[in-house]
């Protein structure tokens, strides 16, 4: 992407040099296959301060930026996203966040698992600086081992959130990943019901230590409903709440996985009770950025000037019971785009709307594996390298390096560029081929992947690969 | 002249066979490894008796030029001479031939070869000597410079380079290895050809030869004015200019004295005269020949506690992954197309080109004292593909004859082992206390040699562990190597002494 970058700055350059900032602004070169965000044909002096979108929180009238910045995939210093053992890059992250609370956001969304348990205190270093009114923190009870999970201990993990974010009081409380787990009620119950955690949360919302109470759903339907009963009933008021929404999502969600259920559904049955949203996963943990040549090329040849990730902001921040969506911004780059995405938000009209729901059909008959590289899988404890290796055989799948048959004739070059790729993005050890199948990942991932299945199937790819050795 | 040709035809051999030790993708050996099979002691191994005549007739007729150009050590040597002959010209005296120390190396090497005890004279070979150097030493070298490349590459998404982890296959062996190119480079350094006069068993053996070859290296006593230019230039130190003689048992027909000669005295040829070769008694250079025992500590401390499982509270990171250590095998395994252990032990010249060749990071130098820096082969790191033999494809030695991929498929060289303690099911446990399931030595066993079996047939929850049919398994290491027991594997595999056809 790096090539893509200078050759979109040094076009930029010409153009500002032949015909002024104003053109060069506004024309969008190349596809970028950027991770997570669109192109880099932007400067800071091209964000507008004051044009962000805002939506009104409907409980607190809390005027909340219609973008909120994920801290889950914050820059690490060295350079290297993958290495565990880096730092998280500081001063990079102080920068990000003065940038953009100057730009209009004010929504951070943090958790104590985040960023392998690193997120809120970085998150609470760089928001310090800032007057405690000009942001909002939302963060979440992520009690998901055992240990953690007696009214004690997570109590605890509250406190300590406090403490490292250097606040008294959390202006979004999430229970955290609601709907996951091999019975998701039962897990459900002894997170929060058994220990009598939601109740003391509610107190602490009457303390005025939390200001809005709500929960982050993946998974199992039941515990949606049922929660939303209760809401109902009046036996818990829901804030707000969580939920994963894309245009690939909303009505595919199924399709892809059994388990999952669509966002159409999700949002309005919130929006029926006047529930604000809070939309995570808006671009699929990067997929809807990343994409094969065509469907880039459809994309293009309907706006030439608007980036991939673009398209999948705007349709996230349409729907009007949309408070806020998440995105998980590491670099300068993705923050200083998805600013302008939405300053103004310009929102996808029907026949937009259309056009990205026949985009969303090609993406679904990918087959490509709905890893988000969200990281909840790791670590796994035999030390393989889950998400590495899912966004790896993605990459290939979108680069059209997938090759099964051995006659054509794109094969030799395609197994090169797998294999060698393979053993660039993951060590050998951390392989697929090591995965001894023990299963405690499954329960871990959002996207209810059945991860030890996708991992073999993966090293008997390999193995055809490599086995079938074509001789020069 | 003479000079000019022995100097190109040299370094074309030299950059060729050193080549065959660098490349580690596997398709220089096709056009390159002829390099390899036309080296004396490989040919004698190999018992390629068309090597061996034609290289006696060579030197029968040319004097010892298998020296000067085929030998790599005898070039790499040269190199090291060279660049000291830059600074400090004219440099080099006669000196007597060292009797007492070359004919009884040459005698107990033959002695060593003939008794099948290959560990040590592989250290004194110098094909074998000079494969060790450029596997240890050269190797590493070309590779870092070929990943700095491919990092480059692929960051332009190029794959036409790749990275390739450069790790010590043995410290035994790189020790040996930098201790042999330190006092061959000393020796060098200073005498220019000391070794190939005074220890190099294959000098030593074509010296019988050159005394009385065709065209040897002679001096014109009427043409001659005692300048000893010549002698200053030889870096054999075999020319005795003030009694006009040349040894020629010493003389690898460089030609460096032939162009220093402004009087045109010395020459290359049928001689005009006889001369006669003068024995005397010489001091000796002492040739530090440290050969140290390096027995690795195979009692591995087995930890039998449960791995350090990562507690999974927070999102992202990696589990440690600790090092595999090589288990204590009863029988070493040696690779298919090695026959039997006798066979490699008695072909085995210890050159490591199979070892610089294998792409799994299997093979590597052996340890042994009976054996020592002939190939073994482990699952730390790779274990036997079935697509590869590219080992058998280099061997020059006939210590690895060509195997078929598909005879290799059958050829059993070995047979797993299981060790009930400490394998993960019987060790890990779920958060709801029953036992994890594994599985995967089965899941990549090639011949489906292994099955998983209820540990306890009374007890449904009990763990589910391997049974290995050991007529089935051809100890290929696919099993060991994918083992999540670490630092040493739940199951291992055994060598056996003949290999077999399943």
């Amino acid at each position: 992407m790096n090539s893509d970058n200078k050759h979109n700055m040094s076009r930029r350059h010409f153009l500002k040099v032949a015909g002024g900032t104003a053109v060069a602004s506004s024309v969008v070169l190349a596809a970028c296959n950027n991770n997570d965000s669109g192109n880099a044909a932007i400067a800071p002096e091209d964000v507008p301060k004051d044009k962000m979108t805002y939506r009104t929180n409907p409980n607190t009238g809390d005027r909340v930026s219609l973008l909120g910045y994920g801290m889950m995939r914050l820059p690490l210093e060295g350079g290297d996203q993958a290495d565990p053992n880096a730092a998280i890059d500081q001063e990079l992250v102080n920068k990000e966040i003065d940038f953009a609370i100057e730009h209009g956001v004010n929504y951070f969304d943090t958790s104590p698992a985040y960023c392998q348990g690193r997120s809120e205190k970085a998150t609470g270093i760089a928001l310090h600086r800032h007057p405690r009114n000009k942001y909002y923190i939302a963060t979440k009870l992520s009690n998901f081992d055992p240990s953690t999970r007696s009214l004690e201990e997570s109590q605890k993990m509250f406190y300590n959130s406090l403490k490292e974010l250097q606040v008294d009081y959390i202006d979004y409380m999430l229970l955290h990943a609601v709907g996951g787990g091999e019975d998701a009620i039962e897990e459900f119950n002894n997170r929060f019901m058994d220990n009598g955690l939601l109740d003391w949360l509610v107190e602490q919302k009457e303390a005025g230590k939390i200001r809005n109470l709500g929960f982050s759903y993946h998974g199992d339907i039941a515990i949606f409903d049922n929660l939303l009963a209760w809401h109902d009933e009046g036996d818990y008021h829901w804030d707000f709440v969580q939920i994963e929404l894309n245009y690939v999502d909303w009505k595919h969600a199924k399709e892809i996985n059994e388990d999952n259920t669509n966002a159409e559904y999700l949002y309005d049955e919130l929006k029926k009770r006047d529930i604000p949203a809070i939309i995570m996963e808006p671009l699929l943990g990067g997929r809807l950025a990343n994409m094969p040549n065509d469907i880039v090329a459809d994309m293009k040849r309907r706006d030439p000037n608007s980036s991939i990730a673009s398209w999948a902001f705007r349709y996230a921040g349409t729907p009007e019971g949309v408070l806020t969506v998440l995105s998980g911004m590491t670099w300068m780059d993705h923050l200083m785009e998805n600013i302008k995405t939405y300053s103004p938000l310009k929102p996808i009209s029907p026949e937009e709307d259309a056009f990205l729901s026949k985009i969303a059909d090609k993406i679904v008959a990918l087959h490509d594996i709905p890893c988000n590289d969200c990281k909840y899988c790791m670590p796994c404890p035999y030390g393989i390298n889950i998400p590495a290796i899912f966004v790896h055989y993605n990459k290939c799948l979108k680069e059209g390096n997938l090759v099964r048959d051995e006659k054509d004739s794109n094969y030799k070059r395609a197994r090169k560029a797998f294999l060698v790729g393979y053993d660039y993005s993951v060590p050998r050890l951390r392989q697929a081929n090591h995965c001894i199948g023990c299963r405690k990942c499954v329960s871990h991932c959002p996207q209810e992947i059945d991860i030890p299945k996708e991992l073999e199937k993966i090293d008997q790819f390999v193995e055809q690969l490599k086995q079938s050795d074509p001789k020069d | 002249m003479l000079k000019k040709i022995r100097r190109i035809l040299a370094l074309i051999c030299f950059v060729a066979v050193t080549l065959l030790f660098l490349d580690f993708t596997g398709t220089l050996h096709h056009w390159l490894g002829w390099t390899a099979k036309i080296q004396f002691m490989p040919a004698v191994l190999a018992l390629n008796v068309v090597i061996i005549v034609a290289l006696a007739l060579l030197t029968l007729v040319f004097g010892r030029i298998y020296c000067s150009v085929i030998c790599p050590l005898g070039v790499l040597q040269d190199i090291i001479s060279w660049f000291h002959g830059r600074r400090k010209k004219n440099r080099f005296t006669y000196s007597k031939e060292v009797k007492w120390l070359r004919y009884p190396v040459l005698v107990l090497f033959i002695a060593l070869v003939l008794a099948g005890v290959g560990s040590i004279f592989t250290l004194l070979e110098p094909y074998g000597t000079f494969g060790l150097i450029a596997t240890n030493l050269f190797q590493p070298i070309y590779q870092w410079c070929n990943n700095g490349i491919a990092a480059i590459a692929e960051h332009y998404h190029s794959y036409g380079i790749y990275t390739v982890e450069v790790w010590v296959k043995s410290i035994a062996s790189l020790a040996t290895a930098a201790v042999l190119f330190i006092v061959i480079a000393v020796l060098a350094w200073r005498g220019g050809r000391t070794y190939c006069n005074t220890v190099c068993p294959v000098g030593t053996f074509l010296s019988l030869i050159s005394r009385f070859s065709l065209l040897k290296v002679h001096i014109d006593d009427d043409k001659c004015i005692k300048c000893g230019m010549c002698t200053r230039n030889c870096k054999s130190s075999c020319i005795d200019y003030k009694n006009g003689t040349v040894d020629h048992s010493r003389c690898v027909t460089c030609g460096n004295c032939i162009d220093k000669c402004h009087k045109d005295a010395i020459y290359y040829g049928r001689p005009r005269k006889v001369v006669a070769v003068e024995d005397t008694p010489q001091q000796q250079e002492g040739v530090d020949k440290a050969k140290r025992a390096f027995l690795i500590g195979s009692g591995v401390a087995l930890a039998t506690t449960a791995m350090a499982q990562a507690k999974k509270k927070v999102d992202g990171g990696l589990a440690a992954i600790e090092d595999k250590k090589m288990p204590e095998r009863k029988n070493p395994i040696t690779p298919p197309g090695s026959l039997n252990a006798r066979n490699m032990h008695q072909h085995c010249v210890a050159c490591q080109l199979c070892v610089a060749e294998c792409p799994n990071q299997v093979l590597r130098p052996s340890n042994d004292l009976l054996t020592f820096m002939q190939p073994i082969m482990s699952y730390e790191r790779g274990y036997c593909r079935p697509e590869c033999n590219r080992c058998s494809q280099v061997c020059p030695a006939g210590a690895i004859k060509p195997i078929t991929l598909e005879q290799k498929s059958s050829t059993q060289i070995g047979h797993a082992v299981w060790t009930h303690f400490l394998c993960i099911p019987t060790r890990d446990k779920n958060d709801d206390g029953t036992p994890v399931s594994c599985g995967n030595c089965a899941r990549h066993c090639p011949t489906g040699a292994i099955t998983m079996i209820q540990l306890d047939e009374n007890d449904e929850k009990s763990p589910m562990v391997p049974s290995i049919n050991e007529a089935k398994c051809i100890g290929c290491g696919a099993c060991e190597y994918v083992c999540p027991s670490r630092p040493v594997s739940a199951i291992h595999v055994e060598g056996h002494e003949d290999h077999r056809t399943i």
